[in-house]
């Protein structure tokens, strides 16, 4: 469904991704794992029309999209839930909701979502007049998430949304993670917990310095000595 | 000083306030989505109040039509200052949008001079403006009701527009983080000609109140009030509207009772803003309603 041939991303001298390329499927949650600075992020914001400075092919549902613009990508149906989450403190937990479904004018389908957002999330239904900084750290990925969920995507990009979560509450995102996709979501999950993401991902990419240097099915990628060795913890 | 006296000194505070006030909202918005300083804006005050003379004078339109029309066309002019002279700039860094806005303050004041000429023009105003109520030895100008009722509408229309439409959620979302609201299909470039619209409507129906009261216009008419709103809005907390608000209905209300209760330092009067201005940025630099400053300059 996305097709992603050698792209290249530069910021100033720094020559960030050195020609990716990689493949997510539609229905299947695909990971993109690597240390800190590899350029997962970098790929996520290309993807989502946020780069100016990019080179390559973005291909979905077989149109080239790497020219678009981000308002042009949402309401292509594909969105992205940015590194550190980077909700709307200010903005009522109702409100963010309501920004995530900016590209849409169905009011009627909207709510609909809206419901469904608020049964999948029980805590943010309880908070929706709350400001979206008075909630805690896991409550906040809940909101990101949710908030990408209300433009009605057909791809979700997460960007390391266990970042700086307790235990418990990594596992509840991993879950979450799963629920969206068996809503019949496709997914690309960028993470630095790299053994959550294999586990739960069907498809996984391993980025080094800018360059993909494994794939393979998630199961196989545990299974890998090199990966075991790099970012499993041997 | 009576109680009579004092009411009169009241509505003029409240008349010069709300003039500050309009154009100071402008300053604010711009300033909290862009984090610029738009000089120019003072200029849209200016030219609001021309255009007026002109649909009266050259078109012929009755009053409340030339100034409907004089705000939509400085409206347009304001979102083209943008698109022509800030929009190539987002990516640089912050002070060269800022030395451009100086750019198009002068331009704009150049080519004022060029068309309007320099000389100093009457301003045709309504009648029933002008002839005084008298109630109770109270001598009250409908110009002093008018100003201020009419801020009023224009500022509920904006506060409507900003906390209760679709478009107001993606300012107020700019307003904190352009990037994400990019990520949420907001249309960035859009919301922000909408912003700059709306600013400059203000500064234009403020520039043609302003004509009324003090019925004069010359090309660097806005410098004086722009800058005080300018203060109005720092006195305030840049970037918040309703700061902005309050902002200027306390600058007017310091300007006029100041010269009310000491009428010797009536010559200083230009001076109090500049004298609020320091306090404020020696005491209080987040203003009034303002929030921490560090994320924002
Ligand atoms: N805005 C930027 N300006 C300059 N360099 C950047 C910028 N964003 C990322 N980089 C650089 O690009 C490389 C990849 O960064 P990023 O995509 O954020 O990696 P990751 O998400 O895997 O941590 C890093 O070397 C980083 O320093
Ligand atoms: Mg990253």
């Amino acid at each position: 469904m996305l097709e992603i041939r050698d792209l290249h991303v530069h910021y100033g001298g720094i020559h960030a991704l050195k020609g990716i390329s990689l493949d997510v499927p539609k229905g299947s949650v695909v990971t993109l794992i690597g240390a800190n600075g590899a350029g997962k992020s970098s790929t996520l914001r290309a993807i989502a029309g946020l780069l100016k400075n990019k080179r390559g092919h973005i291909s979905w549902k077989g149109t080239d999209i790497s020219g678009k613009t981000p308002v042009d990508i949402v309401k292509a149906g594909i969105v992205m839930s940015p590194e550190g989450r980077r909700i709307f403190a200010h903005l009522t937990v109702l409100e963010n909701l309501q920004l995530g479904a900016y590209s849409r004018s169905d009011k009627a389908a909207i709510a609909k979502d809206m419901d469904w957002v608020f049964e999948l999330f029980p805590r943010l239904s309880e908070r929706r007049n709350q400001k979206g900084g008075t909630l805690s750290g896991g409550e906040q990925q809940m909101l990101a998430v949710a908030r990408a969920l209300m433009s009605a995507p057909e791809l979700v990009m997460l960007d390391e949304p266990s970042l700086g979560l307790a235990p418990l509450l990594v596992k509840e995102v991993f879950s979450i993670i799963r629920m969206i996709n068996d809503r019949g979501m496709t997914v690309l999950l960028v993470e630095q917990n790299a053994y959550a993401a294999l586990k739960v991902a069907h498809q996984a990419y391993v980025l080094e310095t800018g360059t993909i240097t494994l794939s393979g099915t998630g199961e196989s990628l545990i299974a890998d000595a090199r990966v075991r060795e790099a970012y499993l913890g041997g | 000083m009576n109680s009579a006296m004092f009411i009169q000194h009241m509505l003029n505070s409240l008349t010069l306030g709300s003039l500050y006030a309009l154009v100071a909202i402008g300053y604010t918005m711009v300033y909290g989505i862009l984090r610029l300083i738009n000089f120019a804006h003072s200029e849209m005050f200016m030219l609001g109040a021309y255009f007026v003379f002109w649909g009266i004078t050259l078109g012929q339109l009755p009053w409340p039509v030339a100034m409907a029309l004089a705000i939509a066309v400085t409206a347009s002019l304001g979102v083209l200052v943008d698109q022509v002279a800030y929009r190539p700039l987002r990516d640089a860094p912050r002070i060269s949008a800022l030395i451009s806005s100086i750019g198009v303050s002068f331009f704009l004041q150049n080519v004022a001079i060029v068309f309007f000429q320099a000389i100093p023009r009457e301003v045709y105003r309504p009648q029933w403006l002008e002839d005084p109520i008298i109630t109770h030895g109270v001598r009250i100008l409908p110009l002093t009701l008018f100003v201020p009722f009419l801020s009023l509408l224009f500022m509920l229309v904006l506060l409507w527009i900003v906390y209760r439409t679709k478009a107001g959620l993606g300012m107020r979302a700019i307003s904190k983080d352009i990037e994400t609201s990019y990520l949420m299909g907001v249309p960035v470039n859009r919301i922000i000609a909408l912003t700059f619209g709306i600013g400059t409507a203000l500064a234009a129906a403020s520039g043609i109140m302003w004509a009324l009261r003090y019925p004069q216009l010359q090309p660097m008419m806005g410098t004086i009030p722009g800058f005080k709103a300018f203060i109005a809005a720092v006195f305030g907390g840049i970037g918040s509207i309703p700061g902005a608000v309050i902002g200027g209905l306390a600058l007017g209300f310091i300007e006029i009772m100041t010269v009310a209760f000491f009428p010797d330092l009536a010559g200083y009067r230009d001076a109090f803003a500049f004298v609020l201005l320091i306090m404020v940025l020696m005491f209080k630099p987040t203003g009034l309603m303002g929030e921490r400053l560090e994320d924002k300059v």
